[in-house]
């Protein structure tokens, strides 16, 4: 694919008052691909995703989706996009199917019923369907905005922390559904406080820091930033997340963890410990 | 395009409707505050004030009627913040959905809902002792003006809708608009009321309505009154419309 970036963002800033908090973005997002955006709490990674989904608009510097200016052409931009915000947007008052189906509906698709049903599936939330979403928990009420995001396969989707608040079996889900939007050529840009989603998911990494794109490539090459690892003894230990995920049983993950989780059991002895090794020198 | 919009704003009407039916207590609420103000105008005030009527529901009823859709429309904004503060609003924003299709399809459930409770409030009306000989015509005349008070309270209500901050800044905008009819022809005519309380009822939007409405009920030619009411709601739809537009663009600033 040598076509231009799906996202292309070039000087963009955005101050709320007297706060700059966008101070000359710039950030290309190859078509096809997963990028993670990170940063502290308030460094501009919602505002940088509102401005790229045309919720708000950039004081200065210019950004295309697709092709598109947000700021000129933001109807395209909107035809071309999905938003999952940071904060669950979904209707209470409906159900969960009603909410899905409204969504098809919005995006002119035929037989919303039907894609409302395939989504439930999905996200393991077919028995939810027919209660209204004021009485899911809020890692359903996730699920389900999600979902909505994903109906109508706009070609780049944005998700705003999407797994905060998650078990693991749902975000795994989540990991799953993130990964067939790319492997169908969606482009991604989400956002995360987690490393180990950014390590898990993206084909590049973003570092958002004081209003600049600090760092930007892949997590190889983030990692060739630090000085060279040294060799050292770790007890090989399960993850907690292992633990939890062979104890709930995720279908899809149980085995693969329950072994790990059986084989690191053996290892407590003090003089089996595994060894990480890295590069020295 | 315009097919579109219908279709965009087809489908989130038939969502907001479905808020309101699933909770009927909306329509309710909005129908008992006019009904309680009946009752008590009717049965408690009603032998001490000399409205120069035989029949005092048949005086009182266009007065309620305005402050039912007062009472009505503070659920429209309400509706409208719940969207705007709990982010279905940005998410329908962010998606290609026609632009006026968000904000109309509110509007279009505020004139469906307002409908049913003003239809409950002249039932209970009939029921005290409302009478008229109004045929069709003078009935749909009612309608229509109704209608456009509604959506001129309406646009209105928009305003609070988007920018309030919290629940009690929605409801509160509604208050005056309650009160102003009992500074109106609505309760006690203007008559005996002292000269700058006269000025002010007679030259507010609610007395040419009430008078309108009174007259087309009592079969009586409704005179200067129904251009001055007409007057009043559609000026009052033009300068409501054109603010609320213009915070919903501002949103996006
Ligand atoms: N509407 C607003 N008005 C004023 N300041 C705002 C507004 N929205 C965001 N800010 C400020 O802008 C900065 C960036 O906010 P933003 O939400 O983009 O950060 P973030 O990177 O998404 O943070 P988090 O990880 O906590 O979600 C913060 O300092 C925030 O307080
Ligand atoms: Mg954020």
């Amino acid at each position: 694919m040598s076509t231009s970036p799906a996202i292309q963002i070039t000087g963009l800033t955005k101050s709320y008052g007297d706060l700059p908090v966008l101070r000359g973005v710039d950030l290309d997002v190859t078509a096809g691909s997963i990028l993670a955006l990170l940063g502290s709490n308030g460094a501009g990674k919602t505002t940088l995703v509102k401005i790229l989904s045309t919720l708000l608009r950039a004081d200065g510097g210019t950004a295309t989706v697709q092709g598109f200016d947000v700021a000129s052409q933001p109807a395209q931009v909107r035809e071309s996009i999905s938003l999952t915000g940071q904060f669950t947007a979904v209707d209470e008052v409906l159900t969960g199917r009603e909410n899905l189906a409204l969504i098809a509906r919005l995006r002119h698709l035929p037989r919303p019923g039907a894609i409302a049903d395939q989504l439930l599936a999905r996200f393991s939330l077919t028995d939810a369907a027919g209660r209204r979403v004021a009485t899911y928990s809020g890692g359903m009420r996730r699920r389900i905005d999600i979902a909505m995001s994903l109906i109508g396969n706009p070609p780049v989707v944005f998700l705003d922390e999407p797994t905060t608040g998650l078990d693991p079996q749902a975000r795994n889900e989540v990991w799953d559904a993130v990964r067939e939007l790319a492997d169908t050529g969606t482009t991604v840009l989400l956002t995360t406080q987690h490393l180990e989603e950014a390590e898990q998911l993206a084909d590049r990494i973003a570092i958002l820091h004081e209003g600049r794109i600090i760092a930007n490539g892949s997590l190889a090459e983030l990692k060739r930033l630090l000085p060279p690892a040294k060799v050292e003894y770790v007890e090989k230990q399960p993850t907690l997340e292992e633990v939890f995920l062979s104890i709930v049983g995720d279908p899809a993950r149980a085995t693969a963890t329950a072994t790990a989780t059986a084989g690191a059991r053996q290892d407590r002895n003090p003089d089996d410990t595994a060894a990480t090794v890295g590069a020295d020198e | 395009m315009i097919k579109r919009t219908i279709g965009d704003t087809a489908a989130l009407s038939g969502r907001s409707l479905q808020h309101v039916l699933r909770s009927p207590d909306t329509i309710i609420t909005t129908a008992i505050t006019p009904i309680a103000m009946l009752l008590l105008f009717v049965y408690v005030f009603g032998g001490a004030i000399d409205s120069g009527d035989e029949n005092y529901v048949n005086y009182l009823l266009p007065g309620i009627l305005l402050i039912t859709v007062a009472s009505g429309i503070a659920y429209t904004a309400f509706r409208l913040f719940t969207d705007v503060s709990g982010g279905i609003f940005e998410r329908f924003q962010s998606m290609p959905i026609a632009r006026p299709a968000v904000l109309w399809s509110h509007v279009l459930t505020s004139l469906v809902a307002n409908f049913v409770s003003l239809v409950l409030v002249v039932a209970v009306a009939l029921l005290m002792g409302f009478r008229t000989g109004a045929g069709l015509p003078a009935w749909l005349g009612v309608l229509a003006i109704m209608l456009l008070f509604t959506l001129a309270m309406t646009w209105l209500a928009v305003i609070p809708g988007l920018t309030a901050k919290s629940v009690d800044g929605v409801s509160g905008f509604s208050y005056p608009l309650i009160f102003l009819p009992f500074v109106s022809s609505a309760f006690v005519p203007t008559d005996n009321m002292p000269a700058p309380v006269q000025w002010f009822a007679e030259n507010q939007p609610v007395t040419p309505i009430v008078n309108t409405v009174r007259s087309l009920f009592a079969q009586e030619p409704v005179g200067s009154d129904l251009w001055v009411a007409l007057g009043w709601c559609v000026g009052l739809l033009l300068v409501a419309y054109a603010l609320a537009m213009r915070t919903y663009r501002r949103r996006l600033a």
